[in-house]
């Protein structure tokens, strides 16, 4: 991420259910996202402005798939090995700066919040016009043969070339997706679970990164 | 398949579950917010669907004639709203869900055959 975020947090997609509020009675339809393990490497400052680059990692490994430079960065702070690493910026002008060792932890979210989240869709391969596009499709019988065909991509002599960006059939899915203004439904500190409204992108048990301030 | 994770979520309590079944006459507290004011609204009708049962997204369709006109409303069991849940009158069925009630007029369209009516008539 190149823009400098408020609060953050990495999760896993658990899965979708519904929340019955206790106050309402409205049954919300939410996605469960489970917290994953997380440190912070080093806070070293970009430059002099506010905004600083973090290092960070994250998720459970399996120590015998480490190697050993990848080990050593966490031995060096003496903290415990996580499985990636990753840069984000983060805001370090808060109330709450984030400081080497730290976790990123669930009770910075609060119920209602607005937050943004980034997760890698599901692949869907080589997908024609009509799924990848919401083209329409041609007709199925009387001697029709266009049944799923692109059909005409342009003019003639005039442009005399196909224009850029023309949508047409290619890869689709397994990309990063952002989808912005998500509503936290409930945070559940002790089972370390996020709720949001709504649909996540990315098939169940994807890492997602929720923050705010993009 | 569910993950485990959502499982527990949507599981409930079931020792605390109230024991009615489809075809049971029951009676339902529903509280109402009107403006400031809470009251509680009572609706009694034959259960005729029962959905999700063991879950919180529990859900029962009960049915009753108003006026010789059907009405059904269905309710979201652990609803927070839904206050009380009373058993009335107990019946057997030999289905899981009575839509075939709707198709059906005057006093075969309310009347059940009670629980245990034969086991009773054996005494």
């Amino acid at each position: 991420m190149k823009k400098v975020v408020k609060k953050l947090g990495i999760f896993k997609k658990v899965g979708m259910t519904q929340l019955i509020m206790e106050d309402t009675g409205n049954v919300v339809s939410v996605t469960a996202l489970k917290l994953v393990p997380s440190v912070v490497m080093d806070t070293s400052e970009e430059n002099e402005t506010d905004p600083k680059r973090i290092v960070l990692g994250y998720g459970t490994p399996r120590l015998s798939r480490c190697t050993k430079p990848h080990m050593g960065q966490f031995k060096k702070r003496s903290l415990d090995v996580h499985k990636w690493l990753t840069e984000v910026l983060f805001d370090q002008s808060t109330d709450t700066p984030l400081s080497v060792g730290e976790s990123l932890s669930l009770s910075q979210f609060v119920s209602d919040e607005r937050v943004f989240v980034r997760s890698k869709s599901k692949g869907r391969g080589f997908s024609g016009t009509i799924r990848r596009w919401n083209f329409r499709r041609g007709p199925e019988t009387h001697g029709s043969k266009s049944h799923r065909i692109t059909g005409s991509i342009g003019g003639g002599t005039t442009p005399g070339r196909v224009l850029k960006g023309k949508k047409m059939a290619g890869q689709y899915g397994n990309t990063m997706v952002t989808v912005q203004g998500l509503r936290v439904v409930r945070v559940d500190e002790s089972e370390g679970l996020l709720f949001l409204a709504g649909g996540v992108p990315g098939a169940e048990g994807g890492l997602v990164v929720v923050g705010v301030g993009l | 398949m569910t993950s485990k994770i959502i499982q527990d979520l949507e599981a409930v309590d079931k020792e605390n579950a109230v024991a009615y079944g489809v075809g049971d006459t029951i009676n339902v507290h529903q509280l109402i917010r009107e403006g400031k004011k809470e009251r509680v609204q009572r609706y009694e009708g034959v259960v005729i669907s029962r959905r999700n049962k063991g879950n919180i997204k529990e859900v029962v369709t009960v049915r009753k004639i108003v006026d010789k006109v059907g009405v059904e409303k269905t309710f979201l069991v652990r609803s927070p709203l839904v206050s009380k849940i009373e058993i009335v009158r107990q019946a057997s069925v030999r289905r899981a869900k009575l839509f075939y009630l709707r198709d059906r007029k005057g006093t075969k369209a309310t009347r059940l055959k009670a629980k245990n009516e034969g086991v009773k008539a054996n005494a």
